[in-house]
Order: C-alpha cells, then sequence, then structure tokens
C-alpha cells in the first residue's frame, strides 16, 4: 500500500464577516500517488479554498492537510518545492517574456541558470510556445496564457500538480488544447488534482471524481461508479409548456420509468431501457406541450443534480 | 530545503528585478531625475542669475543656498526612487493580476520574498543618488561646498537610508490598492519631501518649535541630516549619532510592518 500523495482530513475554513462565509465545512479527501483526481461543483462549491489550503496559501480553520505526508500549515516550504499551480486566473509575470516566465520560475525553485535556460527551452518545445518565446506575458490571448501557465507549473518536476479551473473561459479550441496537454501530463505519472464545474472535463480527465457542494464532499468514486448511483441508464428530458402532477404521476406509472424529477421548465425521467420507453413518454407528455425532448445517458451533471436538486452552472 | 536553495531562490528574484529594471531604466532615470533637476535649474541657477537669491538664514553663512540643498535633494532623490521601485509595482502584483503569485509559490518563506523586495528597491535608491548627486552639484551657478569627511559615515548613512526608504515602499506598496496610488503620493510622498528638511537644515528649524518637533516622525529628516553630516558637515546638523540610531530605528519598524503587510496580503 502506497502513501496517499494529498491527504485532506476534516478540513474547515470560514472568512470573517460581514457576512461570515463558510467556505468548507469539513472536507474529506485521499488523492493516489499518479492519479488525476477531479473536484467537480458548481462556482462557490469550496473547490478554489481547497486548492489554496493545500498549496499553502490560504489557512485553514481547522483539519489537516499532508501532502506526500508533509502537513502543509507546518511546512509550507517543502511543500513548494514539490507542487506545481495553475490558477484560474492568468497570474503570469506581465513584466516578463514567455520565456522569462519559465525560467526564471526555474531559477525561483533553486535552479542554476543553464539548467533553467535548459528547461524552459524544452518546455517552450514540448508546449509549441517557441515562437512566442520573445511575447510579453500581457499579450497572450487566454487561451496562450494557460498553456504557458501550465508549462511554468510543471516546470520545476513538481509530484504534484494542482490545476484549478484551468479551463474556465476559454474558447472551445484552446480547451481542447489544453485537455490534450493535461492528458499527456497523465501519461507522464504526475498526479493532479484537477478543480473544474465543466462535468466533461471531469468525466474527460480524471480517474476519479469528488462531488462538492456548500464546502462538503458529498461522494466520491469513479466517474463510471458515480453514473451507476442513478440507477437508471436512459435520461429522458422534456420541456413542457404546462407541468401537472398528473402528468408525473402518469409517468411515474409506466413500467420501464425508475423516477420523474421536476424541474424549472421541465420534466427529467429517469428510465431503465430505451426499447419501449419514449413512446409511452411522448404520448402522455403531448397533451401538456411538450416542446422539446432530450435522450441522454446519465452525466455527472445528473449525479449532481439527483444530489443537490440543482444545476452545475446555476 | 537547503539554504543555499533558498538564497539560489531568492538570487533568481533578484535577477528577475534587474531585468524588468533594465528594461524601463529610461523612463525610470527620467522620473527620479526631473524633480531634482529643476529644482536646482531654477532655485540654484537661474534665481542667482536674475538676482532673486534664496537664502538660508543663521548658521548657514557663506555657504550658500545651493550647498544647503545638495544633501536634501540626494536623500529625496534616493527615497522617491526606492519607494516608486517597490510599491509602484507590488500594488499591481497584489492586485487584480496577482502576479506576485509565482514567487509566493517558491520554495522560500514569504518574509523573504518581502525583504527581497526591500534590498532591491535600496539598490534602485542608491543608483538614483548616485545620479542625482553630480546634477546638484555641477548646475548651480554658485560654488557648492561638498566634502566627505568620514566615508563611513556616509556609507553607512546611504545603505541606511536606502534600505528604510525601501521599507517604506514596502509598507505603502501593500497597504495601498492601485487604485490610490497617485492620492498615496499626493499625501505620503509629497508631504515627507517638503517637510524632510531637504530645502532647510533642521536646526533652522528651531524658529518654528512644533514644526521642528514634528517632522521628527519623518523618516527623510534622518536621511536629509545624515547625508548633511557626511557630505557637508560645516553646515548645521544632527549628531551623526542621532539620525544613524533613528534610521536603524525606522528600517527596522517599517521593514517589520513591511513584511507583514506582505504576508497578509499573500496569505488568506
Amino acid at each position: 500500500m502506497t502513501a496517499a500523495a494529498l491527504e485532506i482530513a476534516g478540513l474547515t475554513r470560514t472568512f470573517a464577516g460581514p457576512p461570515a462565509v463558510t467556505a468548507l465545512a469539513g472536507v474529506d479527501l485521499t488523492v493516489r500517488p499518479g492519479e488525476v483526481f477531479a473536484l467537480l461543483g458548481p462556482n462557490g462549491a469550496g473547490k478554489t479554498t481547497t486548492v489554496g489550503v493545500c498549496t499553502t496559501r490560504v489557512r485553514p480553520t481547522a483539519g489537516t492537510v499532508a501532502l506526500d505526508g508533509i502537513d502543509v500549515a507546518r511546512a509550507p516550504v517543502r511543500v513548494k518545492q514539490r507542487i506545481g499551480v495553475v490558477t484560474q486566473y492568468n497570474t503570469l509575470d506581465r513584466a516578463c517574456t514567455v520565456f522569462e516566465n519559465l525560467y526564471y520560475h526555474c531559477r525561483y525553485h533553486g535552479w542554476g541558470g543553464r539548467e533553467a535556460a535548459g528547461r524552459t527551452g524544452e518546455l517552450l518545445a514540448q508546449f509549441r510556445l517557441a515562437d512566442r518565446a520573445a511575447a510579453m506575458a500581457q499579450t497572450l490571448s487566454g487561451g496562450l496564457a494557460q498553456r504557458v501557465q501550465l508549462a511554468r507549473a510543471i516546470a520545476h518536476r513538481p509530484s504534484m500538480l494542482f490545476l484549478d479551473e484551468p479551463t474556465a473561459g476559454l474558447d472551445p479550441q484552446s480547451r481542447l488544447a489544453l485537455w490534450e496537454l493535461i492528458a499527456g501530463l497523465r501519461a507522464q505519472g504526475i498526479t493532479v488534482l484537477l478543480t473544474t464545474h465543466y462535468m466533461e472535463e471531469a468525466d474527460r480527465l480524471s480517474d476519479r471524481v469528488a462531488i462538492i457542494d456548500h464546502g462538503k464532499v458529498l461522494v466520491t468514486g469513479t466517474a463510471a461508479e458515480l453514473k451507476q448511483r442513478v440507477g437508471a441508464d436512459t435520461i429522458v428530458e422534456l420541456q413542457l409548456e404546462r407541468l401537472d402532477d398528473a402528468l408525473v404521476a402518469r409517468l411515474e406509472a409506466l413500467p420501464p420509468v425508475r423516477r420523474v424529477h421536476r424541474g424549472e421548465h421541465g420534466l427529467r425521467v429517469f428510465g431503465t431501457a430505451r426499447d419501449g420507453l419514449i413512446p409511452p413518454i411522448v404520448e402522455a407528455a403531448l397533451p401538456y406541450g411538450l416542446a422539446d425532448l432530450r435522450i441522454h445517458e446519465p452525466t455527472l451533471e445528473t449525479v449532481f443534480i439527483q444530489l443537490t436538486g440543482r444545476e452545475l452552472r446555476d | 530545503m537547503t539554504d543555499g536553495t533558498t538564497l539560489r531562490a531568492l538570487w533568481g528574484m533578484v535577477l528577475r528585478d534587474l531585468t524588468v529594471l533594465r528594461r524601463n531604466f529610461l523612463p525610470l532615470m527620467v522620473r527620479t531625475v526631473m524633480n531634482p533637476l529643476l529644482f536646482v535649474f531654477v532655485f540654484t541657477y537661474v534665481f542667482p542669475t536674475i538676482g532673486t537669491g534664496v537664502g538660508v538664514g543663521r548658521g548657514g553663512e557663506g555657504l550658500g543656498y545651493a550647498t544647503v540643498v545638495v544633501p536634501g535633494l540626494v536623500a529625496v532623490g534616493m527615497v522617491f526612487t526606492a519607494i516608486s521601485a517597490v510599491a509602484l509595482p507590488l500594488t499591481m502584483e497584489l492586485g487584480a493580476t496577482r502576479e506576485i503569485e509565482d514567487r509566493v509559490l517558491a520554495p522560500v518563506a514569504l518574509e523573504l520574498v518581502a525583504l527581497e523586495k526591500i534590498v532591491v528597491a535600496a539598490v534602485q535608491g542608491i543608483v538614483a543618488g548616485l545620479v542625482v548627486f553630480p546634477l546638484v552639484y555641477f548646475i548651480p551657478a554658485t560654488p557648492v561646498h561638498v566634502h566627505v569627511a568620514s566615508w563611513p559615515l556616509l556609507i553607512l548613512v546611504v545603505l541606511l537610508a536606502s534600505l528604510a526608504a525601501g521599507a517604506l515602499g514596502l509598507v505603502l506598496g501593500t497597504s495601498v490598492r492601485p487604485q490610490q496610488i497617485g492620492l498615496m503620493f499626493a499625501v505620503v510622498v509629497v508631504p515627507i519631501t517638503f517637510l524632510g528638511c531637504v530645502y532647510y537644515p533642521w536646526a533652522l528649524l528651531a524658529a518654528i518649535p512644533w514644526l521642528q518637533h514634528l517632522v521628527l516622525i519623518n523618516p527623510l529628516v534622518y536621511m536629509s541630516e545624515g547625508l548633511r553630516a557626511a557630505l557637508t558637515p560645516d553646515l548645521p546638523h544632527m549628531p551623526p549619532g542621532a539620525s544613524l540610531g533613528a534610521l536603524v530605528a525606522q528600517t527596522v519598524a517599517l521593514g517589520w510592518l513591511g513584511v507583514r503587510g506582505f504576508v497578509r496580503r499573500t496569505l488568506t
């Protein structure tokens, strides 16, 4: 049994008000060495605060975080040697070029000039940034800046990488490019804690997922395990002009239907088999002004809705 | 973590600051030079030449106003540059862009990152002093009488003055929001300059006792008076021990405040 790469136990953090805010209300998590672990939750769930404590920048109110067995609050300098961090916001050094951002990062980690320059060249090639080496950091687009931030985060060869909403606000193409790079890092065996409110991101990149809301972890497991919890293999979303209890009762009485959730604009019907599921639902819903119908398999978003009754991007 | 790594990391931060400094050298020098250049030009060249002298009053007879302002203007040049060197970029780095993050995440105690800022600002302050000195020495129409009575005293004053100024810059940079930076110069930097015994020796303020006592809270007073003792010892000046002691105390107090402010701003 290998020791945990990251062990979070009973972590709480309250911010003095007014109004006082409880950002973390007792978070417990274990990240194993070499895995990509996603912390999925809506904005304000406590993801960034969790990463802040793990990366020594936020003090916990109570609880402990151990990284490779090192207490983060007691030995921040030793922890900082082992971690790389990509923040949601662009924190590149605006007064420096792309090359200098990477080069001085290595110097801040105690590397000599020649080593730092060599590593910078390597990273510029790996992240396809060579033609931007002399560009000032402030001139970069959002996608490019995140790429430089990712290169900077791994420059000193950390054992664990924290990616806090790495693709928030990026265009789809830049997001895909960054996903590819993150998948590449996973192949190199680096442990990653990724926070995101995009369920596709958690689904696609991570080995395991924890769903977090209101400063608490609700559930942890592989994406497949979490989706199984939904207890249905087909979800039919109905957009209706009118909502009625009679309709809900009628749908729930259909044999392949497990449950019906009432949403703001319609119903979400959880069924077990696709064959024979759709026609009776359509027939029942037509008199209520059926405007749209979507059929999909359970997603992490479905899991979140089931756990909280809310949508991820509320 | 060995101490060698800590020192190499801090050296990396110094190199980074020097790279940025080299890039901004010209505008920085213009900012440093403009005020003393115009001051000596108008007050010690134009005024004497058109026959409107500015006096020194009692105690400075025979030495002329041009000599009185040499130590003060050098001190202002150092202070202004050292404060700007740390406070202006720091308000940005700690502000919306959080550019400081990469240095906060370097494997070094936060306190040392803050001290590095003070030291680099002090070095810039010393360079500014060296640039201002020839201006205030050569431009005046009337003779300037400068002689270094004690090199160790001069070096000590310059070192302490630049460190105190860097520490003051750190205090201001960590306590002011970027939008308030202009206000900070108006409320802090301008008053300490005018009331810093730059344009008159402290001893002559005896004529206004309340002011003479009030200005003692101003760090610039000890820098000007310390330099006066070192560069123009024939003019009235505070005992060197007093100005050196005050400079040490202020460097420690401002340094402590600044480092504390830096840690508060970077650790939530």
